[in-house]
């Protein structure tokens, strides 16, 4: 905690007499008035802000969806169309929520990214990091659960298909889902649990949300060098600073959700999302939302059983392979602090990993177009190539590179390579 | 250094020692009972079970019935179908079963409708639709391909269709489940 110790005065009495007795205005003062803060951000530092913005309109939104909401599957899907069509701006509600998730996810993405690109992962935010894997996987969850509420065919047979990947799991497979589902086939229990719990976890990452932030304020904010502020020279306030920095980047962010909401809100969706969910008729080509689709070709990548050599006897069912790589994919990301073994943190003085980088971007984009499509052909290679430099990126390169990269030399302070002019 | 120490612990330690447990015999009750109720309640369960009239099916022809809340094929097989099952090499499948075991009565196949990859009903009941290479289902999801004794023979799928437990009641009605 910056300034701890300082006792702040306020000019309210009743400021003063409640500060006294529970000290928020102290905490406040302290974390988000004058916190110290380097003064070399660039807009990439908004998106933190910007999240959290989108957590609270999805929060808001949510919960007064929730009162136009019937759990049933008899009644879910009629009750969207009463939303839709009766609920006064019930319409408004609905187009900001279902679109806030994926504003909510390019939000994330591009603080993750930030955060890859200048290595703010690394020592001492190993923390900071983990928990924004955990809010990752939170947000995974909460939305896969939201998508099911509707009750159309593309809710009812996505949560079919996403379920029925634990049957993976070897010896309790099947058991696992029947305990998911509260039944034999995706029906009332899963609809009423995935409600339940669809309303339940925003507030888990509210919480979690807070000790993310909590453990950045300890550590203080990484920057675009990479190099830690070591003077009163390489910081500024965070208030006025960075509030207004960060109000303008949400306010632009804001304008862009907005339109679509406005002009464009069903350019996210697919068609059999208006259907009623059938259970004794797949739709023809089921594909998640856009933000899982990476995910959902890196499970669909496996198609090769591995087999004891010689025998028929099935060692690993391709099935599994791709259930397996899935969930590492995420959770390899907790272990990211560790694998890095760069000396610099700031891929700016990384030559070299800069491209890998880069590649990346490329393979996750591939394996987006890939998740979109059926498994086979072009796409199919598109998501294996795309796997492959996945996992090779985290597990080979990001070790390896960190040890035999020549990397440029940072600058002394932030404050010299804010003289110098660049960043 | 605590005058009521002996041997065996102090009267402090065997408190902590009988909270403690007391303590871990109610939290282990709560995480046996809170997951425990998310498992099939009892009207699901009693639903579990389901009769089929199976009179009307022609020879060659399949319908779909409800069991479970998911669709079970029913398909009366023609002789050369059921000729051609019995004659697969069904020991280098990747699931293998005799034809024999998963069809009871040689003319009739009854197998669960859901794909043993990831859950999708596969194609092939209903006239018209496409059966795939093997004459018998085609998962419109991921292309798993299975045979007219519910065998997988190709996609990603790594099971056979599951054949539920069945009784003929009387030659025209079965109980499934």
């Amino acid at each position: 905690m910056a300034s701890a110790g300082k006792k702040v005065k306020f000019d309210n009495p009743v400021v003063q007499w409640i500060n006294d007795r529970l000290p928020i205005y102290s905490i406040l003062h302290d974390q988000y008035g004058n916190f110290p803060t380097p003064r070399n951000f660039n807009y990439f530092w908004s998106f933190g802000a910007i999240a959290m913005a989108m957590l609270g309109i999805m929060i808001v939104t949510g919960v007064f969806l929730a009162m136009s909401y019937t759990p049933h599957t008899t009644l879910a899907f009629e009750s969207i169309e009463h939303m839709m069509r009766d609920v006064n701006y019930g319409w408004l509600m609905r187009y900001t929520h279902m679109n806030g998730a994926s504003f909510f996810f390019i939000a994330v993405y591009i603080h993750i990214s930030r955060g890859l690109f200048y290595g703010s992962y690394r020592q001492p935010r190993e923390l900071v990091w983990i928990f924004g894997v955990v809010i990752m996987l939170l947000m995974m969850v909460t939305a896969f659960m939201g998508y099911t509420l509707p009750w159309s065919q593309m809710s009812g047979w996505g949560v079919t298909v996403i379920t029925s990947l634990f049957s993976a799991v070897p010896l309790i497979g099947d058991g696992l889902v029947t305990w998911l589902w509260g039944g034999f086939a995706v029906d009332n229990p899963t609809l009423n649990r995935f409600y339940a719990l669809h309303f339940l976890l925003p507030f888990v990452i509210c919480a979690v949300v807070f000790v993310h932030v909590w453990a950045l304020h300890v550590s203080g904010s990484n920057n675009p060098t990479g190099v830690e502020p070591k003077s009163e020279k390489d910081v500024i306030p965070f208030n006025p600073y960075y509030t207004t920095k960060d109000s303008f980047g949400t306010v632009v962010f804001m304008i862009i959700f907005m339109a679509v909401v406005f002009f464009a809100p069903l350019v996210l969706a697919d068609p059999a999302h208006f259907r009623q969910f059938d259970p004794m008729q797949t739709p023809p080509h089921i594909v998640p939302e856009w933000y899982f689709l990476p995910f959902y070709a890196i499970l669909r990548a496996f198609t090769i059983d591995l087999n004891i050599p010689f025998t028929h006897i099935i060692l690993l069912p391709a099935k599994l392979q791709g259930v397996i790589a899935m969930f590492s994919s995420i959770l390899l990301l907790l272990f990211l602090p560790w694998l890095d073994t760069s000396p610099v943190r700031s891929a700016v003085y990384r030559p070299v990993y800069k491209w890998c980088l880069l590649l990346l971007l490329l393979a996750v984009c591939a394996l987006t177009y890939a998740g979109s499509k059926p498994p086979e052909g072009m796409p199919l290679w598109f998501g294996i190539v795309g796997t492959f430099y996945y996992f090779l990126h985290f597990l080979v390169i990001v070790p390896v590179l960190g040890k035999y990269e020549k990397t440029l030399t940072p600058p002394a302070s932030i404050s010299e390579s804010v003289e110098a002019g660049h960043e | 250094m605590d005058s009521t120490r002996r041997a065996g612990g102090t009267r402090r330690d065997f408190l902590y020692l009988t909270a403690g447990a007391m303590g871990a015999v109610g939290v282990s009750s709560a995480l046996w009972v809170l997951p425990n109720s998310m498992n099939p309640a009892a009207d699901t369960l009693a639903l579990a079970s389901t009769e089929v009239d199976i009179s009307k099916i022609q020879v060659g022809q399949a319908i779909t019935a409800v069991w479970r809340g998911a669709p079970l094929f029913i398909r009366h097989r023609t002789p050369e179908e059921i000729a051609k099952e019995r004659a697969v090499d069904w020991q280098s499948l990747r699931d293998p079963q005799k034809d024999e075991d998963s069809a009871v009565k040689a003319e009739w196949l009854i197998v669960k409708g859901v794909c043993t990859h990831l859950g999708c009903i596969p194609l092939g009941t209903k006239a018209g639709q496409p059966r795939g290479e093997y004459g018998g289902w085609i998962c419109p999801c991921h292309g798993s391909q299975y045979d007219l004794s519910g065998r997988i023979r190709s996609g990603p799928a790594p099971k056979n269709l599951l054949v539920p437990p069945y009784t003929f009641v009387t030659d025209t009605l079965i109980r499934v489940g």
